[in-house]
């Protein structure tokens, strides 16, 4: 290699530095996120997503062995009439303390005597030990990567365990019936994702196609008061969204539309036209006007005009249109909350329902990201080349 | 095939005016070529007869029907842009085929006129082509052709020849010309380059400003210019313009231009002498100015001595630049001359073909 190729390299170096730390700074989480959606949840209270691969370490023994073993002896057997290696007895601890009240009896009752209590973390390492070498349940056998946090997320399973072993044992919740109908699941993703579909699906097409008709005449009928109009309806784009959120409400009450979807589709037409409108009628203004011309010429009225001419060639800035509308909608959790309400949930909304109060049950967070993230990326890559050119929109000539 | 009248159109965008008070006679079958620089309203005249303007003052007819109110499509008129306005997304086909299709024309009928207006362009192997898969000369001649299958009464050019090469627009003022006669209907053409509405208008109008120049044919344009600007216009290289002074020589009427004298033959002396005294600007155009040795016989003449600044060889020709002491002008001479940058020579005028302008009104004197 010249020295002039390695100057080059070298000169190049910091921008290239730069730019894969930032890709890093987006990726890893992300990947990280990805990793533990995987993983059983057992693992994931346990350890970090980064030792996925590790093998896993034992528990919990050396605890065990520190506190425990000089009582109960290593196989558990030590005390009279008590077998910690027992299955039934370590399953009746569903929590690390209750493990501590079982030991603080055993204390009162004289059989150990412990000069220090273990810590919270240790006593939960404790039962975790005590559950593998008991057998209620085997970590050994427990496959490092499941897709059980999606099925839990997607079926609305709210429970302890899985969905899957809580149908096997026949415990699972009320509401669900361990057959295909659980796809439909109030509290499930099933039902959330065709909520979603049911909202972002009409609200994108609705004012596009408002729009697409406002650009043309905003563009080519000359009436009274077109610049003053199109003036007005751009400038709506500075109300913020909260601050109709009330009113709306309050209207939409007196017509019952609240709690319906043909509330939602108007509020999110509503808002999106102003900024549809002005960037359909910036673009098909920027079509070359000799081929309308030459079209009003040949004898067209408007109606075909925009319809065989203008449509076609507006199509990058539909496309764009439509990508931005419709992730938009997607990820939008207020103005559903506020017009739909939990009676027709959407992803957003069940999203954040999955976790109690507490924060217990996060594992489900994980894999529901990724099930609701789905579907705008294959919108958004199936449609990018739409998207990239809408960009150019009007810097070439048609 | 219809005649075309302007009478007294005015254009008026606020306080800006396009088209001032234009009047002009258009035969059927006339292949007319509005002329003018870049901004004149040439364009505006066109679009106000094609429709796509409204007129703010005067009417125009389109075959004794005054149009003023009739709407583009049905002024039967097809008009073919400057940037050829052809239909992206449609094949070559169906630009053509579209209009008729508008206007409910029968299938067979559309079918033939395409094919038929193909043939005549030669472009019937691009029929299944897009736009975007053509050459330039291929789009004009598709525009072209969407014009023709229209059959309409009068044809509109607005500058049609100006996205295309120079070889190419050459070939193509030809065709043009050859279209004009085999379709015989009338002819609007607007264009800046006066090459083209000289080599293609059956008569020519030079416009400035909004206003009507002189409109006549090619020949008379170049013989006869009614104004400095028309002289200026037509011509190229552009006539040259010295200041002068008519004066009395003798009983000879003459030029005075201060670095020399020129004698004015006797059939133009008679109109010059009414106006001995006055300022005025002498016109002669680059190819009456000879290389004297060269000079062809038989012409009134004056001989001058000049400086050679610049030479330009185009082989059939040499456009010299010539200096005397105040005044440049331009000649054309002879390629066998001897005229060489630095030299000095004697260069002849041709005193039967020079035009004199009144220096106020820019009108000419005859």
């Amino acid at each position: 290699m010249t020295t002039d190729r390695i100057k080059m390299i070298l000169a190049g170096l910091p921008t290239h530095i730069v730019l894969i730390g930032l890709c890093l700074i987006w990726l890893i989480p992300t990947i990280g996120l990805f990793v533990t959606s995987l993983r059983p949840f057992q693992d994931i209270n346990q350890s970090g997503w980064w030792t996925a691969l590790a093998p896993r370490k034992a528990v919990g023994q050396d605890v065990y062995e520190k506190y425990l073993a000089p009582y109960y002896g290593l196989d558990g057997k030590a005390v009279e009439g008590v077998d910690l290696f027992d299955p039934e007895l370590i399953g009746q601890f569903r929590r690390s303390i209750e493990l501590t009240v079982f030991l603080r009896e055993q204390m009162e009752e004289g059989k150990v005597q412990l000069e220090e209590m273990p810590d919270p973390q240790e006593m939960s390492d404790l039962l975790t030990y005590l559950r593998q070498l008991s057998g209620a349940e085997n970590a050994a056998s427990r496959l490092r990567f499941t897709l059980n946090n999606y099925i839990d997320a997607v079926m609305g399973y709210r429970g302890r365990a899985n969905y899957t072993t809580a149908c096997a044992e026949g415990e699972q919740a009320l509401d669900l019936n361990c057959n295909i109908s659980d796809l439909m699941n109030p509290r499930g993703m099933g039902r959330a994702f065709i909520n979603s579909l049911l909202v972002a699906i009409p609200c994108t097409i609705l004012p596009i196609l408002f729009a697409a008709f406002a650009g043309y005449a905003f563009s080519w009928l000359h009436f009274p008061g077109r610049m003053g109009l199109f003036a007005l309806l751009v400038g709506l784009q500075i109300v913020p969204l909260q601050m109709t959120l009330i009113p709306i409400s309050r209207a939409y009450a007196q017509l019952g539309l609240n709690g319906t979807f043909l509330g939602i589709w108007l509020f999110h037409t509503g808002f999106g036209l102003p900024y549809a409108i002005y960037l359909m009628r910036n673009f098909i203004g920027s079509l070359p006007r000799e081929i309308f011309e030459s079209a009003y010429l040949d004898g067209m009225s408007h109606w075909t005009v925009f319809y065989k001419l203008a449509l076609p060639l507006s199509v990058p800035a539909l496309a764009s249109l439509a990508i931005f509308q419709f992730l938009w909608i997607w990820n939008d959790l207020l103005v559903a909350l506020v017009f739909l309400g939990g009676q027709r949930p959407v992803l957003t909304y069940q999203i954040g329902n999955m976790v109690s109060s507490l924060g217990a049950g996060w594992h489900l967070l994980t894999a529901a990201a990724f099930v609701s993230m789905a579907l705008p990326m294959i919108v958004f890559f199936s449609l990018q080349r739409f998207f990239v050119r809408g960009m150019l929109a009007g810097a070439v000539k048609g | 095939m219809a005649s075309v009248k302007y009478e007294h159109v005015t254009k008026r965008w606020g306080s800006v005016v396009g088209v001032n008070d234009l009047s002009i006679d258009i035969a059927d079958k006339e292949f007319i070529v509005y002329v003018g620089p870049s901004g004149c309203g040439k364009s505006t005249a066109l679009r106000l007869l094609a429709g796509l303007e409204s007129i703010t003052e005067g009417k125009i007819y389109i075959d004794d029907r005054v149009v003023n109110d009739v709407k583009p499509k049905d002024r039967d008129i097809a008009m073919v842009f400057q940037s050829y306005a052809l239909y992206p997304h449609m094949s070559v086909y169906e630009n053509m085929a579209f209009g008729l299709r508008q206007r409910k024309t029968s299938k067979s009928e559309i079918d033939r006129r395409v094919r038929e207006a193909a043939n005549i362009l030669g472009i019937e192997q691009l029929l299944d082509r897009k736009p975007g898969q053509l050459s330039g000369g291929q789009r004009q001649r598709v525009a072209i052709g969407r014009a023709i299958v229209r059959e309409p009464n009068v044809f509109l050019m607005d500058e049609p020849l100006s996205n295309l090469d120079a070889k190419l627009r050459v070939q193509a003022r030809a065709e043009i010309s050859k279209l004009h006669q085999r379709l015989e209907t009338t002819f609007i053409y607007v264009t800046h380059d006066q090459v083209e509405a000289m080599t293609m208008g059956t008569r020519i109008m030079v416009i400035k400003n909004g206003i009507r120049q002189q409109i006549d044919t090619p020949q008379n344009l170049y013989e006869y210019p009614v104004n400095l600007f028309v002289a200026g216009f037509i011509g190229s290289p552009a006539m040259n313009f010295m200041d002068a002074k008519l004066v009395e020589r003798g009983d000879k009427v003459a030029v005075d231009c201060r670095d020399f004298i020129l004698d004015v033959p006797e059939g133009k002396a008679a109109v010059y002498r009414r106006h001995l005294g006055e300022d005025v600007i002498l016109g002669i155009r680059p190819e009456d100015t000879h290389d004297a040795e060269y000079c062809p016989a038989g012409i009134n003449k004056s001989l001058v001595e000049v400086r050679v600044d610049v030479t330009e060889l185009l082989g059939r020709e040499v456009v010299v630049h010539l200096t005397s002491e105040n005044i440049e002008f331009q000649g054309i001479f002879d390629p066998r001359t001897k005229a060489r940058v630095g030299n000095t020579m004697a260069v002849a005028f041709n005193m039967d073909s020079t035009h004199i302008f009144d220096k106020q009104t820019e009108l000419a004197i005859r």
